[in-house]
């Protein structure tokens, strides 16, 4: 990245070469670029001035009632909520489903490379094959389970979904990092009379640091983000948010006020965003581990 | 493979619910939909991905700050994505009416109302959404690769275009079958963009294997055939996903 290896010897071809590679990036950035600046811009703008048209204009009158309305007011099913009480929605069901999925992830990764059966590694594939499944296959036996344990519609029942699928990638992304990770050490414990749960925390756990982030981030991502099992599961008291936004768009009757519906999706968007922007090496990573394994 | 509608009903059926499910027009449209959007996203993806990531690779001295900007999409909802991409190919204050104030006054772009052209535009912002992602893993493929390649074949006199195409592409294999992988399992699973974007519509114009199983199972009590065309998905998944694993598995036992 420090320097332009043009060498000496490349001529004017190679410098209109760069300046067009330049052009077509900065064409992309604007294309990956437009979607948000325009709910950003219109978020911002009273209703009349989006319906005379300029999508792209900066607002003549710049207003905040879009997010107030978004946030605390605007019609969403029967109540005029606004999205509040789903964004609340969101972080109970969230924050526990990322964390027991994460624990749960940590110590099966654990034991199928510290600790291997026979078998492992079919339970691996098994494991790894589950992260493929469509949501669409569970959603009938997930709503008899659901049943049968009386937490249909529950946020505890959403939260058991979403660490049911969440532990095939968080056993993923420890098993290959503690893979990689010397098993001298642990049988040198073991010898001094360590047992599993004290190597896994005083051994395993002290280095584990990177790989618990990209977890996190993942899950959280994955989990913030799912709208099937939200729209399937939950009752009128759990409804997360994306299915809360996705009320707000397509239900209001009467007039579309799109300026509080792109306040609405930004809110939605906004703590995978923030998590994206702090992380994004982290984000990265874990969408690669999920990919490319090994 | 039983007569479920409201609730689960165990009688056995045997193999009628399949006979009646590919009898439905309903849903041979959505698996028509499904082989368009399909084969479209997962091009484009790949094209868009790999020509920005090759671009990337040039030395580009701001790819710190482009390259975030090309992911972040990945960060965002398929509901989000929906939400804006439906307000910005609406065709009373989209690009439509964007284009024709800049003076362009003929200009058309109301594919999203159209029942031939609606898919495609799922397509865009289906592609919008991944192919960042799609360019992170080539450019990761590509950083992994030699650089001393890339120097003897320039010194065999090779032109920039011929090396890539040559030597380069062909070692980019892993990174392609990942990528394809991915976007197969996520274009049978989606859901959630077509719901947020059109609908379904206009008509059933948009419907897909997904907003089937949903709409059969949740909305009109049909519960026996959204069984099973959620198994006709899963059987789609695992001939693609299965063999991957596989011989992923296979080669990482070898090593």
């Amino acid at each position: 990245m420090k320097q332009n290896s043009v060498k000496k010897g490349n001529d004017r071809q190679s410098r209109v070469s760069r300046v067009l590679i330049y052009l077509i990036l900065i064409i992309f950035v604007v294309f990956y670029f437009l979607p948000l600046y325009v709910m950003m811009v219109n978020s911002l703008k009273p209703l009349e001035e989006i319906r005379s048209g300029g999508m792209l204009n900066i607002p003549l009158v710049w207003t905040l009632d879009p997010w107030r309305s978004a946030w605390a007011s605007a019609q969403i099913g029967v109540d005029p909520s606004g999205l509040k009480p789903y964004f609340i929605n969101s972080i109970i069901m969230t924050v526990p489903a990322v964390i027991i999925a994460t624990i749960l992830g940590s110590l099966n990764g654990y034991v199928l490379t510290k600790w291997q059966f026979k078998g492992h590694g079919l339970v691996f594939g098994l494991l790894l094959l589950s992260c493929f499944i469509p949501f669409q296959i569970v959603l009938i036996p997930m709503a008899k389970l659901l049943g049968i344990f009386g937490m249909a519609g529950t946020t505890q029942g959403l939260i058991l979904v979403h660490v049911v699928y969440g532990i095939g990638f968080s056993t993923l992304f420890f098993r290959n990092y503690y893979a990689a990770f010397p098993t001298e050490i642990v049988k040198a414990a073991q010898i001094d009379g360590a047992g599993f749960f004290r190597i896994f925390s005083r051994v395993l756990l002290p280095s584990s640091g990177p790989i618990i982030v990209v977890t996190i981030i993942w899950l959280f991502t994955n989990i913030w983000n799912d709208f099937l099992f939200g729209a399937s599961f939950a009752d009128f008291d759990s409804i997360p948010m994306t299915v809360a936004l996705n009320n707000l768009v397509s239900s209001s009757t009467g007039v579309k006020e799109y300026n509080v519906h792109f306040a609405g999706a930004i809110l939605a968007a906004l703590p995978t965003l923030i998590v994206y922007i702090v992380s994004g090496r982290y984000f990265v990573r874990g969408l690669m581990a999920g990919a490319v394994k090994g | 493979m039983t007569d479920s509608r409201m609730l689960p009903s165990y009688e056995w059926l045997g193999w009628d619910n399949y006979f009646k499910l590919f009898r439905l027009r309903h849903w041979k449209i959505s698996v028509n939909n499904l082989f368009i959007f399909g084969v479209l996203y997962i091009g484009f993806s790949t094209l868009i991905g790999l020509f920005l990531a090759i671009l990337l690779d040039q030395k580009i001295r701001a790819e710190g700050l482009i390259r975030p900007i090309y992911l972040y999409p990945m960060a965002l909802s398929f509901i989000v994505t929906g939400t804006a991409w439906k307000w910005f190919l609406d065709p009373g204050i989209g690009v439509e009416n964007i284009v024709q104030l800049w003076g362009w006054e003929s200009f058309q772009f109301d594919w999203i109302k159209d029942r031939n052209k609606a898919i495609y535009t799922v397509v865009i912002a289906a592609v919008w959404q991944s192919s960042g992602f799609v360019m992170a893993m080539f450019l990761a493929g590509l950083r992994g690769i030699d650089g001393e390649i890339m120097r003897a074949a320039k010194i065999d006199g090779a032109s920039g275009f011929r090396i890539y195409k040559r030597i380069i592409i062909p070692m980019l294999r892993p990174a392609f079958l990942s990528a394809f992988v991915i976007l197969a399992h996520l274009a049978i699973k989606s859901y959630d963009l077509v719901i947020a974007l059109t609908g379904g519509g206009p008509g059933r114009a948009t419907e897909l294997p997904a907003t089937f199983m949903y709409s059969y199972t949740f909305t009109r009590n049909q519960m026996g055939i959204g069984a099973t065309s959620a198994i006709i998905m899963l059987i789609m998944v695992f001939s693609i996903v299965v063999p991957y694993l596989y011989s992923e598995l296979r080669s990482e036992e070898r090593k």
